[in-house]
Formats: structure tokens, C-alpha cells, sequence
């Protein structure tokens, strides 16, 4: 057992962890931040999406101990102070990005690095960086309409809700 | 102008806000105090013979509850088979036994043979490897014809032969429908695979039992569809325990698609190891484990043939099924390529004299059970490409070939035993035709063409029987269960409401659409009225959610239900009011007597029932009712469908331009969550059209064992979606009127794909009548260069 340190939405936080345990089960097991969720076990779904020093991570496929030291941002702290949504989240609601949620967390925080790094992505810019994000439930159609509305974009002429 | 609230209102989902802020509650999210952790050691043979599992080193090593082999289950229930086909010749089903953990046998790979119970999942992995195994490899039964010729090596030994049954539907007289195509001016002949697939909802499975000694109550939370079919068959069949010391929770369940309506060992398994190791056990699947445990999708292969007279009149269709069930029976597989299958053969269409033939295989593959569209996605597909092929054959517009053999007068007897109520398929293609722009698709093509690239159109119909079932009708045709639902409204006394329902919601969002229909029916505000769903020991005996059934089935219970508590209401309010009973008017939430201005609020009426002083005296106090509704028929959502698709020339690449849906699902509650459940069906059905392929080696081996091998459809794969819902005939016989959405798209859209290819090929000069799915570039381009 070793001992690990990070910094988790603001919070300091520290456990003992063997060498092979994932980021994903140090949030889960450890913090109970059960938000973070594990889809696969190959680095494909995208589910367990977390940030990383503001870097998108997919921590089933990064160490607890690589972690060390880290400032690590999770789905449960990416609401407002208020407790509200924030604006991709409120987007996903209001365009339906979601439905049975468990990919929902790793998109929004894919989203949200995207955003971060290209604020007004088009379509096709859209769909390219979800490629590590899998959904079953909703063809995408509405995670992708939900993003660039997030962006500020106008999405009505998108068919649909 | 669209409502803002209520029945027909896009009501946002009240459950997005736990899923986006990560406090949704999945089965592995839960962990109860001190429990241990299962691995199953899987078969990594397809085939062979158990000569001898010797345990002990496994069991000396550090962290080790319990280990387990199929010798602790002798005498334990199997896992059972719920519906019982009966075969031509009217025998009954060939039914294999189907342990919970291997017994003499493997049969196929990921067949547990072993279940290790540990302190920690690390060391029940490391346990695993202490097991010495002697397994004799037996040949693997992989070809389903082969597999049904004489003398194929037995997968169930005590079994006479391979197959299931060998089953028929339709005109059961061999020589009338020889004469029928013996007399057709064309015959157009197809054969075909539709592809295995795996349903691969995000969550993989998830079970954990839990026993208390002191009162003999086990729970089970699992990853289900339909948590009191868990239970009643787990009870009733499998480890023989009473239904009342069971409960089965299914928290928020991440996606099912089918897979997670049946019953599987591991939940069996969880529930007796928890007792006999005393101690709650957990087990996660990994997703490299759910590609070899989860029942699979789909799996036929079938000859379809299509007989027109000189008018191009459909007057003769017939169909001949391999249907791969793999190795055991998984909970509903052998009713999905017979009466979900064979029933749907007529499609659209008037085709007077229908013939079906199934020949259902076990081979050594994962089980193979129902998902999403579940054998009407395989009906719909034999029959839209062979449409589409007697059209290019002779050299009509496929739309009018369509239109002209359209059902149009309702109700409908189908001569493979369906009655459809209502539909109006001229409407959905005139709607599809505007939607699709089909008018200016000679442009796109020129277009398409300037840039090198092929343009092909598909179009497609289809119609699925939903809201399964009425449980006379089934129980007739072998299932083994009743498939009415139940809900359960509760009104509080401040007047708020809980709902207790028998649907299960993983991601269709009932918790939203169902108090639509309830606070429509009082008048009041959506937000007071609450679904309570997913536990046996809360919700009446409902049979969960599958086949897109939970409105037309359990939320006709619900109006039934909210029309007793209404009617005992008014009663209340009558006696509040000095008026009669006949005089009492409910709207906004408000009681009046008609003609006055006299009224009651509702939260003065529920206030009363639970606190009767001034009551009327034959009227119980509270207000509680719960109905169970059995449909008497199915309901028959059906659309057209139109694909654009550009294939490049020099690689075989296609990619999807447009998809438009236009479908007739009657009325409708909340048009968003229909829209989303129909682009979420497009996208399976696209994936299983162009990418999705579960592969066995000849051995057996699964090739195609992770999101590395197995082909996702992602959001860079597909296009946006036109979705129209406008053509709406309600169905007749339930009391929303509604049909169901939920497989429409990945029924529709499979067919619609491959057709755009074809029209793409045969447009760029190529005379290529098929492609089996997936269409991936290397088909395209080799059939391209044939």
C-alpha cells in the first residue's frame, strides 16, 4: 500500500492505495465519488472521463498513483456553487443529451474540456472529440445539439429536440 | 402551439438532474457492509467435457470466502425458458437444462464453470488461476446448417438433435403456396444474414445478494428491466424460495435494450452464495466479460422469397429462418425469431398467402436472446431489401411499388395471426417524402456525383407489434407468464402523489412522461405527482419494461388507476359539496358542481379522505387505488423511413448524409422523449448496419470481445436526425391511445441503409442486389470489383 494525495473539486484528499489500483476506483471505492463511471476495460467508452491538472482523463486508464499531487476534477463538482447546473449541464437537460445517464458524466466532463479548448466547435468538431465517448441510448444526435448550444449557438434550426 | 405541460407537453426530464451532477444511484454504486466479491473463472473452450475441477489450492489461497463449482448446485433449479414454442409437427420445444454453473459440459465460451467468493475482487481473479481444470475439447457446433444435418455432434447430449424447434407460421399447405409462386409473373429471391450483435448498454451487468439470518429476507439488487420477473422466476424456478423473503431492487439502471430483461446465473448465484458463504456478494461485470455473458442480439440467416403478379400485386411470400439461440435458452429467446418474428412477415403489405419457416439452432455461442426490435428488426429486414430488390428487378419506383401494396383498410387480419387495429401508412410516407426532401434528391445525387462520390436513396417501411402483450392471446402461443402490468396511486394527504409502477425506466424516462399523464388527468402541477419504480418490496406485480410497452401497458394501468381515485374523489367531494355525485366536474385541480360556482380544491378533498370527520360514511377513508391492466391487443406503430447515403468509389466507404424517420406512434405524451428514443433506435440500427458484428472464430472463439474488436457506432458515425411524428392514428384500444416508440428506429433504419447502398452501387453502373451487414468498406469495395 502506498499512500496517494490529490486534490479532488477543490477538496484535499489522500489514501492508502495498492500500485495497480485506477484513478476510476480511488474516486469510486475510496471517495465514494461514485459520479465517475466504468463502462469497459479498454480506454473505449469514455464513461470514466474525469480532468486532470484541466486535462480530459479517462481514469480507468491512469493510475491512482500517477495522480499524486494532482488537482483532479470529478462530475460531482461541476455544478454551480448554488448547487445549480452549469451551462453544459443545463444544456443536456434542455436538449435531452441523456437517457439512461451512465455515459452522461464522462461526456459532460469530455464537453467541458472541449469547450475549454475550442469555444465555438462546429458540428464536425463536435462529433470528432466525442470519439472516445461512447452513448448508447441517444444516436448523439442530442449530445451534440446540447454542446453547441452550451457553446452559445443558436441549435434551433437543428431538426428536433 | 405546443403545451407546456401535461399530455403532449416536452416536459424537461426531472431525472437528468442526478444523472448530470453524478448522484445517480447504479447497482455499482451500492455496496453494503461487508461484503465479499465473486469471480466467475469462464470456459475460454467453446465445447468439451468436465473431466475434473480440482478447487483446493484455489481455496487455500489468501482472501477466500468460498469457491464454487456446479457440484454445489445439484439440485438447484436451472435457469428457465418463459415461453414454450411448440414445433410443426406439434411437439413441444427441444428444452435443455441451463445451470447456473456449468454442470459435465461447457458449451460455450464464457460458460462459468467457477465462482470464486473473496474479500476482494483481486484475490477471487488470483484465485481463479490456483483452479486446475481438466476439460476435454469436444468440436464446436458453430454453422446453425450444419449443425442441424444428422449426425452433428450434440451440444445436449440428451437432446436428439441441434434444434430447438422447427417451427412454421402462415399457410401451413405446401402445395398452395408452390402454386402461388408457380403462378406469379416475377419471383424475386434474397438471401440473407442479419448479423449478430450485442445490445452493450454503457452499464454492464451488476449484481449483489444480501441475506439476514435473523429473518430469512434476501435482497438482490441487479441491473433489470423488470425486477418482479427477477424475482418470480429466480423464486419459482431456480432456487425454490418464497416470493415474500425475496426483494429485488433495480436502482437507475444504465440502458438495457433487452439484455437486461432475462435472468442470468450471476443474480441466482449472488442471492444463494450470500446465504451460504453468510456474508452480501457483489459482482461487476467487466465489459470483456458482458461480450460472453450477456444474451446476445439477432442471428438468423434466411431465405426470403417475394411472388408478384403481372400488376405488381404482392400475392405470395416465404420465408425460411436458421434463428442461432446459442447454446442454452436464454429467458425469452426462443419466442423472439417465432412470434416476434414470424407474426411480422406481412409488414405493410396486403401479400395474401404468407409462409414462415424457422429452424431455431443451439450452438456453441453465447446465448442469444431478445434486443431492441427483437425479431422485428429480422422480419422487417427480409422484407424491405426483398421489396427493394423486386423493385430494381422490375424496374419501378420502390415508394410506388410500396404505396401500391400498401394495407389501407382497418382493422387488418395479417394472415400470419396478427390483427392490426388502425394505421395509416400512405400518411407516414407523404409525410417522409416532405421531410426527406425527396424531391430534390436527383439534385444531391448530381451533386454527390460532381465530387466523385455515389449517392444511393433507401427507403424503408415497417410496422411492430408493441405492448405486449394480452396475456390470453400469449399464454395460447406457449409464454409462460402473463403480460399485463400493474401501478399503484397513492395520494397523499397533502395532495401530492407517489406512483408505484410495474414499467422500469433506464433511460426512457418515466419518472417525467408517466406524471405527465396523471396531473393531466387531475389537473394539477406535474411536480406533485412522484414515480416510484425498480423494487419489489414498493410496486406492485408489474412485468416491467420491454418491447416499448410501458406506456401502452403500465401507463394504461396508471390511467386506470387515477380514474378509481378520481371517481372515489368525487365522492369525497360531493359529500363536501351537499351536491350529488353525477354533479361533480374535476378540472384544474378544482372540484365543482356543474352549473354553480360551488367548488373544492383537490387538496381539500385528499386532506379529507385521510382525515374523515366530515365524510361520507360508506366511503372508506384514504385514497389508494391499484389496477392492473391487460391489453387485448397488441398496438402497431409503423413509419417509412428514407436514407441518404454517399459511397466513395475507390475505398467502399459510406457515410450516412440524411436520415429521415416519419412514424405513426398514435398519440403522444412527451414529444422530446419520443424523439430521443427514436434517434437513440437509429443508431443502433445504423451500427447494425454498417459496424456492429459479433464474430466466433470456426472453434468458437468470440473474436469480437471489446469495444477494440467490436465496432460501436460513434457520434462521428452518424448524422443528425429528421424525426417527424405528426401522422398519428391512435391505437383503438388502449386508453392514451398510444402505440409505443421505443424499437421503432432500430427496426426501420437497417434496412433503409443498406437499401441507400444498393442505390448508391446500382446508380454508379455496379448491378450489386445485396451486402450483408455490416456494410463495412471492404464489402462495398469487393462487391464493387466482383
Amino acid at each position: 500500500m502506498t499512500q496517494v494525495s490529490m486534490t479532488v473539486n477543490g477538496k484535499s484528499v489522500s489514501g492508502d492505495v495498492e500500485g495497480r489500483t485506477l484513478l476510476s476506483g480511488f474516486l469510486r471505492e475510496h471517495l465514494s465519488l461514485t459520479g465517475t463511471h466504468v463502462g469497459c476495460d479498454t480506454a473505449q467508452c469514455g464513461a470514466c472521463v474525469v480532468h486532470v491538472n484541466g486535462e480530459a482523463v479517462k481514469s480507468c486508464n491512469m493510475l491512482a498513483l500517477e495522480a499524486d499531487g494532482a488537482d483532479v476534477g470529478t462530475i460531482e463538482g461541476q455544478a454551480n456553487a448554488d448547487g445549480s447546473l452549469n451551462v453544459i449541464q443545463q444544456a443536456f437537460q434542455d436538449h435531452h443529451g441523456l437517457q439512461c445517464g451512465f455515459c452522461t458524466p464522462g461526456m459532460v466532463m469530455s464537453a467541458a474540456a472541449l469547450l475549454k479548448e475550442n469555444p465555438r466547435p462546429t458540428e464536425a468538431e463536435v462529433r470528432k472529440y466525442l470519439e472516445g465517448n461512447l452513448c448508447r441510448c441517444t444516436g448523439y444526435h442530442n449530445i451534440v445539439k446540447a454542446i453547441m448550444a452550451a457553446s452559445g449557438q443558436d441549435v434551433s434550426s437543428i431538426a428536433a429536440e | 402551439m405546443p403545451k407546456d405541460s401535461g399530455i403532449g407537453a416536452s416536459s424537461k426530464r426531472r431525472e437528468d438532474v442526478r444523472f448530470l451532477t453524478g448522484a445517480g444511484n447504479y447497482t455499482d454504486d451500492i455496496n453494503v457492509h461487508g461484503q465479499a466479491y465473486v469471480h466467475f473463472l469462464r470456459s475460454d473452450i467453446a465445447h468439451g467435457r468436465i473431466k475434473s475441477i480440482d478447487t483446493s489450492a484455489a481455496e487455500a489461497m489468501p482472501g477466500v470466502v468460498k469457491v464454487f463449482t456446479g457440484k454445489d448446485f445439484e439440485g438447484v433449479g436451472g435457469m428457465p425458458c418463459g415461453w414454450e414454442v411448440t414445433d410443426k409437427h406439434g411437439a413441444p420445444m427441444q428444452e435443455p437444462p441451463h445451470p447456473i454453473l456449468a454442470q459435465g459440459k461447457v458449451r460455450h465460451v464464457g460458460d462459468p464453470i467457477a465462482a470464486i467468493v473473496a474479500d476482494s475482487l483481486e484475490q477471487a481473479r488470483d484465485a481463479a488461476e490456483a483452479i486446475d481444470l481438466d476439460i476435454e475439447v469436444l468440436p464446436a457446433v458453430m454453422n446453425m446448417k450444419a449443425a442441424a444435418l444428422d449426425g452433428a455432434t450434440l451440444i445436449h447430449d440428451d437432446l436428439k438433435n441441434n434444434i430447438c424447434y422447427d417451427w412454421q407460421l402462415g399457410e401451413t399447405d405446401d402445395a398452395k403456396v408452390d402454386e402461388v409462386f408457380a403462378n406469379a409473373a416475377h419471383v424475386t429471391t434474397l438471401d440473407l444474414v442479419n448479423n449478430r450483435l450485442v445490445a452493450n448498454p454503457m452499464e454492464p451487468r451488476v449484481a449483489v445478494g444480501e441475506y439476514k439470518p435473523g429473518t430469512g429476507d434476501y435482497t438482490l439488487f441487479t441491473t433489470s428491466q423488470n425486477p418482479h420477473v427477477i424475482r418470480l422466476l429466480m423464486c419459482a424456478f431456480v432456487l425454490g424460495l418464497p416470493e415474500h423473503k425475496v426483494r429485488v431492487v433495480a436502482p437507475d439502471v444504465g440502458g438495457g435494450f433487452g439484455t437486461k430483461i432475462f435472468h442470468y446465473a450471476e443474480e441466482a448465484f449472488c442471492t444463494f452464495a450470500a446465504k451460504a458463504c453468510n456474508r452480501p456478494v457483489k459482482w461487476t461485470s467487466s465489459r470483456s466479460e458482458a461480450f460472453m455473458s450477456d444474451a446476445h442480439g439477432r442471428d438468423h440467416v434466411s431465405k426470403i422469397e417475394l411472388a408478384l403478379d403481372a400488376d405488381n400485386n404482392f400475392i405470395g411470400l416465404r420465408t425460411n429462418t436458421y434463428a442461432n439461440l446459442g447454446a442454452y435458452l436464454s429467458t425469452f429467446s426462443s419466442s423472439v425469431p417465432t412470434w416476434l418474428h414470424g407474426t411480422l412477415m406481412a409488414g405493410n403489405y396486403k401479400t395474401p398467402v404468407i409462409q414462415v419457416n424457422v429452424k431455431a439452432m443451439f450452438t456453441n455461442t453465447v446465448p442469444v436472446d431478445a434486443y431492441r426490435g427483437a425479431g422485428r428488426p429480422e422480419a422487417t429486414y427480409q422484407l424491405e431489401r426483398v421489396v427493394d430488390k423486386a423493385a430494381r428487378e422490375l424496374g419501378v419506383d420502390p415508394i410506388a411499388l410500396r404505396r401500391q401494396n400498401f394495407i389501407t383498410q382497418f382493422p387488418y387480419d395479417t394472415p400470419v395471426a396478427l390483427t392490426y387495429d388502425t394505421g395509416d401508412y400512405n400518411g407516414t410516407m407523404d409525410k417522409l417524402e416532405v421531410a426527406a426532401d425527396l424531391a430534390g434528391f436527383a439534385a444531391r445525387r448530381a451533386k454527390s456525383e460532381a465530387n466523385g462520390k455515389l449517392r444511393g436513396l433507401g427507403i424503408n417501411c415497417y410496422i411492430e407489434a408493441c405492448g405486449i402483450a394480452p396475456s390470453n392471446i400469449v399464454g395460447m402461443l406457449g409464454a409462460r407468464a402473463g403480460l399485463y402490468d400493474a401501478a399503484t396511486v397513492r395520494v397523499n394527504a397533502t395532495g401530492s402523489i407517489s406512483v408505484m409502477v410495474g414499467a422500469h425506466s433506464h433511460g426512457q424516462g418515466h419518472e417525467t412522461a408517466f406524471p405527465q399523464v396523471v396531473a393531466d388527468m387531475i389537473g394539477i402541477d406535474e411536480s406533485m405527482v412522484e414515480i416510484v419504480h425498480g423494487d419489489t418490496s414498493k410496486i406492485p406485480f408489474g412485468m416491467g419494461t420491454y418491447g416499448s410497452r410501458s406506456l401502452a401497458v403500465c401507463g394504461s394501468a396508471m390511467v386506470k388507476a387515477t380514474e378509481k381515485v378520481i371517481e372515489k374523489a368525487k365522492k369525497i367531494a360531493a359529500h363536501l359539496l351537499e351536491a350529488s355525485e353525477a354533479d361533480i366536474e374535476l378540472k384544474d385541480g378544482e372540484f365543482s358542481v356543474a352549473g354553480t360556482d360551488k367548488s373544492v380544491a383537490w387538496g381539500d378533498v385528499t386532506l379529507t379522505a385521510y382525515v374523515p370527520h366530515n365524510y361520507p360514511l360508506e366511503v372508506e377513508p384514504g385514497l389508494e387505488e391499484t389496477a392492473f391492466y391487460d391489453p387485448a391487443n397488441f398496438t402497431y406503430p409503423a413509419g417509412a423511413y428514407a436514407c441518404e447515403v454517399e459511397v466513395d468509389p475507390e475505398t467502399g466507404q459510406v457515410t450516412i448524409e440524411a436520415f429521415n424517420a416519419a412514424d405513426d406512434f398514435g398519440n403522444i405524451v412527451n414529444p422530446m422523449i419520443v424523439d430521443g428514443q427514436v434517434h437513440g433506435g437509429i443508431g443502433q440500427g445504423i451500427g447494425q448496419a454498417l459496424l456492429e458484428n459479433c464474430a466466433y472464430d470456426e472453434n468458437g472463439q468470440l473474436l469480437s470481445a471489446s469495444f477494440m474488436d467490436y465496432a460501436m457506432p460513434r457520434a462521428d458515425d452518424v448524422p443528425f436526425y429528421g424525426v417527424d411524428h405528426s401522422s398519428q392514428t391512435p391505437c383503438t384500444h388502449n386508453p392514451l391511445g398510444v402505440k409505443g416508440c421505443g424499437e421503432a428506429g432500430a427496426i426501420g433504419s437497417p434496412p433503409a441503409v443498406v437499401n441507400a447502398v444498393l442505390d448508391a452501387l446500382n446508380s454508379g453502373g455496379k448491378a450489386v442486389d445485396h451486402i450483408d451487414m455490416p456494410v463495412s468498406p471492404s464489402r462495398v469495395w469487393a462487391a464493387m470489383n466482383s
